[in-house]
């Protein structure tokens, strides 16, 4: 029987990396993401998982060892955040288009300068056009969860695809919380072994990463776009079938408390959980407030969305990011497009907050909540607003 | 001494294996010396090896889609990292092979870049992984410039040469660094074994090739590789090009094994620079004072190493 234990939401990640039996795992540390690789480090040389511990000079050498790693039909794991990830940038867009399945999980945390180890989404939000499929875990067991879920998707021969799992730096991953750590069997069940369609092998050559001149370079990448676009039905199968085994259903866009909501908050990661307190005040205070939670990043679950979002009068977007100079954040823009012109679409506005470690306490939400409310009868020059600026 | 090596033979002009892993059809320029040596390397190592080869002239003139040059598995990443691809791959053979998901037998890993991937812009990638100790051999194609690009200086351009971004002029000679010494660089790291090669001597080219992949652990050859585009030489002269830098010490073939210096081939009656020089445009510029300054110090250079020899 699987049990519940409390544990630091990171040994639990690397836990489950162990029980998804990975086999490559090159990686170099960086704050917040530490505690993942030093216990993985660990339950290998206590000879509890048999796998290759790669000690890279550098992140942009980590994300090229998963490269060959996965090339060569290896389980391939790494773990980053915010510099680190920033360092892989140039290698982060190879495996997806090479279509070659690496599993990384994200200790989310903002970019310099000024240099901060503090959660924010700056450093995943820059990379996201990188390809990967990508999701967000709300809490621990999430994280556990979201994790093996990856193993499973990302190496489906239909999908073949990399995978990121986003974890808030700090406010989740050093958290202690009781999470269910699945059996062994249960996984093996749930994840088999990787089987890759192509491999580098001598008994079989093929050549990886050619030079794609004009004539194939637009199809090499629309073939990736659609790909990726047609990987949700696997993600959505392999949740149905985690429920099946594990008990635990995991959805691309999650609701709270959204019947006959007027306003709805959009959020993603461990934030979620201080604005589902604050949407309960708010209901007992008698405001029509819900909350959407976007689990699924990338592919963007842009039917999920439009069907449980369109009821609401306005939505309120919340972005963990500030792109200097542009129209809004990310998650902002990309919710705004897909209303566009809708006829009956619910009002867009995108607040920017919970920057470099700033808490989002309940009262922000409340305040969101309630300029997305006058927004929507007064339209505000800006489409965002920065919540939580200190005056002095 | 390495207990591999006892076992090799060695190629001789008789025993030349016939397979070609790099088919010809490629897209280099006539005379290329680079992808000469590299189809020596390929011959040396045989079809039992995956390839990872760094961005430049020989992943260009070999991989143009759907064409493939590759009769072997071959992987092309990006360009600085070819050795940490190599890592991977090595580890996810170890361990597959392990697990009994593999057989068990030995292939031989490649990891192949030019001197711009690997002196310069690569450096910790392949620094990294020579500290790790993955069993694999790295081969560095020195055509002393940035040529995919067309043409650039790299820190393994000679002291004078011409390139696109060193060129002479009113205040200026050319180059004005000495070539780095990137096999210096590897044998700092304590890898088993280290050797320089050249295709003008294509027989100690494969040996060498062969043994660094005989050895177990990290192995380096260096091997210079004429390029008619870029030095503006005749392209039927790339092989004497390449033999006069061997005979006026500019290139000297020696190995490193185990911490060892062994010269290949000692140059009693050495060439003067100025004829090696002779018939490359990148050199026209230089006055005899730089000549002078050049065969001095290649001179010397020469002798540091014989010096490291006469201690092994
Ligand atoms: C990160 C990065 N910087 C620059 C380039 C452009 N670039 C491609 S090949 C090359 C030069 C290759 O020189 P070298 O390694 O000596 O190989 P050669 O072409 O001379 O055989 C450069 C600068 C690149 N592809 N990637
Ligand atoms: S530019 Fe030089 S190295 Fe490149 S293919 Fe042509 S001759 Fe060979
Ligand atoms: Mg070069």
């Amino acid at each position: 029987m699987a049990k519940r234990v409390g544990i630091e939401v990171s040994i639990a990640v690397s836990e489950a990396v162990k029980l998804a039996r990975a086999e490559v795992i090159p990686a170099y540390p960086i704050t917040p993401q530490t505690h993942i690789v030093e216990h993985l480090s660990e339950i290998i040389a206590n000879g509890d998982l048999d796998a290759e511990f790669i000690p890279v000079e550098s992140e942009h050498a980590a994300m090229s060892c998963c490269c060959g790693s996965a090339a060569a039909g290896a389980r391939t794991f790494t773990s980053s955040s915010s510099q680190g990830l920033s360092l892989m940038s140039e290698i982060l867009y190879i495996p997806s288009t090479m279509r070659l399945p690496i599993v990384m999980v994200l200790a989310n945390r903002a970019l310099s300068a000024p240099i901060s180890i503090w959660n924010d989404h700056q450093d995943v939000m820059v990379q996201r056009d990188i390809g990967w499929i990508q999701t967000f875990a709300e809490n621990g067991q999430e994280a556990v969860d979201l994790t093996l879920h990856a193993f499973r998707v990302a190496e489906d021969r239909r999908v073949s695809l990399p995978m990121i799992v986003n974890i808030d730096g700090f406010t989740l991953s050093h958290m202690i919380e009781p999470i269910e750590l699945p059996d062994q069997e249960e996984v093996d069940k749930y994840l088999p072994p990787f089987k890759p369609r192509r491999r580098l092998d001598p008994r079989k050559p093929i050549t990886m990463g050619p030079v794609g001149i004009p004539e194939v370079y637009t199809e090499a990448k629309v073939a990736h776009d659609q790909a990726l676009k047609a990987s949700r039905k696997i993600i959505l199968k392999a949740w149905q079938e985690f429920a099946d085994i594990f008990g635990r259903q995991y959805n691309p866009v999650e609701e709270y408390r959204t019947e006959d909501a007027e306003i709805m908050l959009v959020t993603m990661g461990s934030i979620s959980e201080t604005a589902m307190t604050a949407v309960d005040k708010m209901r007992d205070e008698g405001k029509k407030v819900g909350l959407l939670k976007l689990r699924l990043w990338r592919p963007f679950p842009s039917l999920e969305f439009r069907r449980i979002a369109k009821s609401a009068k306005v939505l309120g977007v919340i972005d963990r990011c500030l792109p200097p100079g542009a129209v809004c954040g990310p998650v902002g823009e990309e919710i705004r497009s897909l209303f566009y012109k809708v006829p009956g679409a619910p009002k867009v506005f995108n607040f920017i907050a919970g920057l470099g470690g700033r808490d989002v306490t309940v009262e922000r939400f409340e305040e969101m909540a309630d300029k997305a409310a006058a927004y929507a009868k007064k339209r505000p020059k800006e489409l965002y607003e920065v919540i939580g600026v200190r005056e002095k | 001494m390495i207990p591999e090596f006892e076992k090799f033979k060695g190629f001789s002009a008789k025993n030349l294996p016939k397979e070609e892993p790099l088919a010809p059809g490629h897209r280099a320029c006539q005379g290329c010396g680079e992808v000469l040596a590299l189809r020596m390397v390929m011959k040396a190592l045989g079809k039992n090896v995956i390839v990872c080869n760094a961005t430049g002239c020989m992943e260009i003139i070999s991989s143009p889609y759907p064409y493939t040059s590759w009769t072997v598995p071959w992987i092309h990443v990006a360009f600085e990292n070819a050795a940490s691809v190599a890592s991977g791959v090595e580890s996810a053979m170890k361990v597959l092979k392990r697990k009994g998901k593999i057989p068990k037998k030995h292939v031989d890993i490649l990891a192949v870049g030019g001197d711009g991937a690997t002196g310069d812009i690569g450096l910790q990638w392949i620094s990294g992984a020579f500290e790790r100790g993955h069993d694999f051999v790295y081969v560095c194609l020195d055509n002393e410039a940035y040529m995919n690009t067309g043409v650039q200086r790299s820190g393994c351009t000679p002291y004078g040469a011409m390139t696109t971004t060193s060129p002479p002029g009113k205040k200026s000679f050319g180059q004005v660094t000495w070539k780095k010494n990137v096999p210096a660089i590897a044998v700092a790291h304590n890898i088993p074994y280290v050797a320089t090669a050249s295709p003008a001597y294509f027989l100690d080219l494969m040996n060498k090739v062969k043994k660094a992949a005989l050895v177990k652990g990290p192995a380096y050859v260096h091997i210079f590789s004429p390029c008619p585009t870029g030095w503006g030489s005749a392209g039927e002269r790339s092989i004497e090009i390449a033999k006069l830098a061997v005979e006026t010490k500019v290139f000297p073939l020696y190995e490193v094994i185990e911490g060892r210096y062994f010269m290949s081939r000692k140059i009693s009656k050495p060439k003067p620079v100025e004829e090696y020089f002779k018939g490359q445009r990148r050199f026209r510029h230089l006055t005899e004072d730089h000549i002078e300054y050049i065969q001095r110090r290649v001179d010397a250079e020469y002798d540091k190493l014989v010096k490291l020899s006469e201690m092994a």
